[in-house]
């Protein structure tokens, strides 16, 4: 289990790391936390010709910002970063409680946010929290900085908006301040797998009706999904057992679930029913 | 003073704990690099081999044809429905299950070799793969072997006297369809071997990741064409076997074989992937059951049709006979079966081959037989502590319907201890409280026995060509009073070396770190059978023990001439030999040093050398656990409470070691139960090659143990300790599936297949809820 042959580089600088991939094309790929990509290497079901190692590229990292203005998340930040809430508010909050459902301790202190957006895999929490909360992805080329909404970023399973020649380097977070409940549902084998599947919401509920909802699942299908339907449906509505039930009626007629060794189709549909629920219960909790 | 019964911290420990052990891979230093280049399709007939064109100093590649005068790995089993394959350390002419080697790539790197293997093109005419006992045993079905026209390897039978006129009087006769699928045992290290040639002797010494050194010798040597005293394997720390590690693998020919071609130093290290593809599978078994139970809930009759899909090859040296001839002579367990009908065959199929796994069939058996007494309490209207306790054996000896003979056991016992720790009423208080607020709770009970330390008879009535089970240990004492003791068996990661030291320590009256055990070097220990089937505190303690008595006599004949006294009046305690009631000591270092530099004195031989053997007939311990759960049941996820294990294995020679043993079983049995299952496509693909696919539990799916102890003294066993490797794996999933089964009772859910996923879980739910309009409405 040894990758096949590479060459290795490691820019200091955006600037040198942009020419760099530039230079290269299709053949590179960009290291970063390396907690995917190293093992599909090792599997030898990737097969780069050159890595560009971004570790060491400065000002990559770093999370500023706060929960009512918005949140801007460097991409080279490590998941561990959120282990305790960076700010205070609903926003900072919910990253904290989702970032314990990425693998395991060891893994968050090397994969980093950025990575895993990148290499969108369908399961990814920090697919499902930009694509539901409608983040912005700032993208280097050295042709300049152009910012992509996240809905428009991914494109299916391991596949995003991302060319070649570009780095991600930032994400904002639009604001989620005082007023909003947060839930986050995920079910896995066991602690720590890649989500069979989530889902993810934040609601604002006055006087016991819901006034502003965003909902999302992952693990069902090819990317993270924001569930713009049912977010309407949502709004006006009680925020009761009955409104949560006939969102996540709508959601699983709406979503072509995948399927894979742990979950067939139809368990995946009706776990997705479950998640939708429960996560909705905990934000008007 | 004793050193038995301590909990003494495990003498092995420090270097592992601080990364000084040394594994297989750390002798891979100045080593050319192997890997295998391995069959894509599960089954076809080989039309051409392409090898990759290698410019000078690039490496090299072989294939079967390369591999003049080496045999094929084909076990015995003197039985006539037994059907002897024979595997080759290459594929030669055909393939007949995905992973098997092809061909084998040396080079420079681990890296290099790979790159190599991977452009081997291996020209396949494919047929349909057969992948299950059920397509194995259709009509008309393809030879995998044209030595088994009807697929199967090995096949038990018999049907006792009464049998049917026992089942004629039954008031209730349980009919089980139960099923385990696949699984690996999943060492933590993987396989791997470097084998190195000695140019100023020819011989070859192979450093591998094995549990039965003296046996791979022996194999090796025969397939290779060589002889044994040129061949020295050793194995190193170890990092997990679990029975995986026993058997003679191909790669191992192939290296010794490349180490004797090149004659240099080659290193094979396994990765994952091959781990799960090509090293060996276990539990892939179909177990149909009826129990005929009286009115009162005796069980008067058992009636088995049972199935092991035993892959494409038979383990050497237990062969394919392992799980499938386990799974019918020890069905009944602990229970009283007056009468038994069984059938039970070794099925070969295009998949992996079978070798023994911790447990081997007794997980699957004891959920059977868990399962019917749970099924025919309900039938019967009896509770289910008691149905057992109606049927458990209580009288020692005790003769099973298969000549299974129990020596003195305490099941009744242990249950009833395990029953009254948890507090069964109040469980039920709590289930009943939990329902109301719409949650699952359930409690599940497994009994069962687990023969252990058994010697050459019982593997000769096997008819097993090899008869392993005797042990031989070699122990001296050197001039400075330290101890050696020379073993056969071949502990990896069981504290064997610290709970022998402890037996030599009570025996000699020197502290246990002056005790050195050497194992797992065929050039430095007695011919011995490894470490497997749990055996190894019984034999090599027992022929320990034989060693150190004699090494005790010896001493003290050289203490009474030194003190000039009587023999009879010496003993030896804490690192003296003393006369009790007189103020007479003598160091015991002093007595070695006298030993060997003033033997002169004694009249005896010098030095002190002794050996014991020991060959037992078997030990049986048992244990109950008690597994509580909680079922979500909109996701079918479990989650295990609490886990009570009620153990009984004789004398514990250390605890913390036994405790140690029973913890990692049951961690191992909830993989079983709930996580763990190997899947192969319709076209033979293996779908779970890496462990994000394979989920063994982690800490976070473990709970905490309460562990209890029972102390049976079983004349079989010259120590007092019974074996203890295996029974946390064979006891747990019983457990853990009569508890999700208890817990789903309002849902009428049956629980026959481990493991028990959420999905299957689920949707059994969910089809009950549809079926069930009693259910809840809520499903």
């Amino acid at each position: 289990m040894k990758p096949a042959a590479f060459a290795y580089l490691a820019p200091t600088t955006l600037a040198e790391a942009l020419e760099m991939i530039d230079r290269i094309g299709d053949d590179g790929k960009i290291l970063a936390g390396g907690q995917s990509l190293v093992p599909a290497m090792n599997f030898r079901l990737a097969r780069p010709g050159t890595l560009v190692d971004i570790n060491g590229v400065a000002g990559l990292s770093g999370i500023s910002g706060d929960s009512a203005r918005g949140i801007s998340i460097g991409a080279l930040t490590r998941h561990a970063a959120f282990h305790t809430p960076p700010f205070s508010g609903p926003l900072a909050d919910l990253l904290a409680k989702v970032v314990r459902n990425i693998a395991h301790y060891p893994i968050r202190q090397r994969g980093t946010f950025g990575g895993s957006l990148s290499h969108a895999d369908p399961a990814s929490e920090w697919c499902l929290v930009t694509a539901t909360l409608g983040a912005t992805l700032h993208i280097a080329s050295l042709t300049g900085t152009r910012e992509v909404a996240a809905a428009d970023f991914f494109r299916g399973t391991f596949t995003t908006a991302l060319q070649p020649s570009e780095i991600l380097v930032r994400i904002d977070l639009p604001p989620l301040g005082a007023g909003w409940g947060t839930g986050f549902y995920e079910f896995s084998r066991r602690k720590g797998d890649f989500a069979l599947a989530m889902a993810l919401t934040a609601l604002r509920i006055e006087g016991g009706t819901i006034r502003e909802a965003r909902l999302g699942v992952g693990g069902v299908a090819d990317r993270a999904l924001r569930l713009a339907k049912t977010e309407a449906f949502l709004v006006g509505q009680p925020a009761h057992a009955e409104t949560f039930a006939a969102a996540a009626a709508m959601a699983q007629d709406s979503i072509d679930v995948s399927e894979d060794i742990h979950a067939g189709a139809d368990y995946r549909r009706d776990l997705l029913g479950t998640v939708i629920r429960r996560a909705l219960a905990e934000a008007a909790a | 003073m004793t050193w038995i019964g301590r909990s003494l911290p495990r003498l092995e420990d420090p270097s592992l704990l601080k990364g000084h052990g040394t594994y297989v891979a750390d002798h891979a230093d100045g080593a050319l690099h192997v890997a295998f280049a391995r069959s894509p399709l599960a089954a076809g007939e080989i039309l051409g081999i392409e090898l990759p064109e290698i410019a000078p100093g690039g490496g090299q590649v072989f294939t079967a044809a390369d591999l003049h005068g080496v045999g094929v790995i084909r076990p015995v089993l003197n039985r006539p429905d037994y059907r002897a394959v024979g595997q080759p350390a290459l594929a030669a002419g055909r393939v007949v299950f995905p992973g098997q080697a092809v061909a084998v790539a040396v080079a420079r790197t681990a890296a290099e070799a790979e790159d190599l293997a991977e452009q081997v093109f291996i020209d396949i005419e494919p047929q349909d793969p057969i992948l299950t006992f059920d397509a194995a045993l259709a009509e008309g079905a393809r030879a995998v072997h044209p030595e088994a026209p009807e697929n199967v390897l090995v096949e038990g039978n018999l049907k006792t006297k009464g049998f049917d006129e026992a089942v004629a009087q039954a008031a209730v006769v349980i009919e089980l369809d139960l099923r385990s699928r696949r699984q690996s045992a999943v060492p933590m290290e993987t396989r791997g071997g470097v084998a190195s040639y000695d140019r100023a002797t020819g011989r070859v010494t192979l450093v591998a990741s094995v549990q039965m050194p003296h046996m791979l010798r022996t194999g090796l040597a025969d397939v290779v064409g060589m002889a044994e005293s040129d061949l020295r394997v050793i194995a190193p720390d170890v990092g997990g076997g679990f029975g995986q590690k026993m058997s003679l693998f191909p790669e191992y020919v192939v290296l010794v074989w490349l180490a004797r071609k090149l004659r240099t130093k080659v290193a094979w290290i396994e990765d994952r992937r091959e781990n799960f593809l090509a090293s060996a599978h276990s539990r892939d078994q179909a177990f149909f059951v009826r129990g005929a139970f009286s009115a009162e809930g005796r069980l008067l009759a058992l009636d088995a049709n049972l199935k092991s899909n035993v892959g494409a090859f038979s383990c050497y040296p237990v062969t394919c006979g392992v799980e499938p001839l386990m799974a019918f002579g020890e069905l009944p367990g602990p229970y009283v079966v007056p009468e038994y009908r069984g059938r039970s065959r070794g099925v070969t199929t295009n998949t992996c081959m079978m070798a023994p796994y911790r447990g081997v069939a007794r997980p699957m058996l004891t959920f059977t037989m868990e399962r019917l007494m749970e099924k025919a309490a309900k039938a019967l209207g009896l509770d289910a502590v008691e149905i057992r306790r109606r049927n458990l054996i209580t009288s020692f000896p005790h003769r099973s319907p298969t000549g299974v003979v129990y020596d003195e056991g305490s099941y009744l016992q242990a249950m009833e201890a395990a029953v009254a720790h948890v507090d069964v009423p109040a469980f039920r208080a709590r289930q009943a409280r939990a329902r109301t607020e719409g949650r699952y709770l359930g409690l599940g009970v497994s009994v069962f026995s687990e023969r252990t330390g058994y010697g050459t008879p019982v593997y000769a009535q096997r008819g097993m060509g090899i008869v392993p089970g005797y042990e031989s240990v070699d122990l001296a004492m050197d001039p400075s009073g330290n101890v050696e003791v020379r073993i056969g068996s071949s502990p990896h990661g069981q504290g064997l070396k610290t709970a022998l030291a402890q037996l030599v320590a009570d025996e000699i009256g020197v502290v246990p770190d002056r005790v050195r055990v050497i194992a797992g070097d065929t050039d430095a220990t007695p011919y011995g059978w490894g470490t497997f089937a749990s055996r190894s505190m019984v034999i090599a303690g027992g022929a320990t023990k034989f060693a150190a008595e004699a090494a005790a006599d010896k001493l003290k004949a050289i203490a009474a001439k030194m003190m000039e006294v009587e023999v009879g009046a010496v003993v030896l305690d804490e690192g003296y030999a003393r006369v009790p009631g007189t103020n007479k000591a003598t160091p015991i270092p002093d007595l070695a040093r006298a030993a060997h530099h003033q033997s002169q004195r004694f009249g005896l031989e010098a030095g002190i050398r002794t050996s014991g053997f020991y060959d037992p007939g078997g030990t049986f311990s048992n244990a109950c656990h008690i597994c509580e759960v909680e079922v979500d049941i909109e996701t079918g996820g479990v989650k295990i409470l609490r886990f009570v294990v009620v153990e009984d294995a004789g004398v514990l020679i250390n605890p913390m070691i036994v405790d140690g043993q029973i913890a990692g079983g049951v961690a191992q049995g909830i993989g079983n139960a709930l996580y763990e299952e190997l899947i192969y496509d319709e076209d033979g693909n293996l779908l779970t090659t890496s462990l994000a696919d394979y989920l063994p539990p982690t800490a976070l799916e473990v709970p905490d143990l309460e562990i209890l102890h029972m102390e049976t003294i079983s004349p079989e066993s010259v120590t007092k300790a019974k074996g203890v490797g295996e029974g946390g794996t064979i006891g747990a999933p019983a457990a853990v599936l009569n508890a999700v089964a208890d817990a789903l009772a309002p849902f009428g859910v049956e629980i026959d297949e481990m493991p028990a996923t959420p999905q299957k879980i689920r949707l059994a739910i969910r089809n009950m809820a549809i079926r069930n309009t009693r259910a809840p409405a809520d499903v």
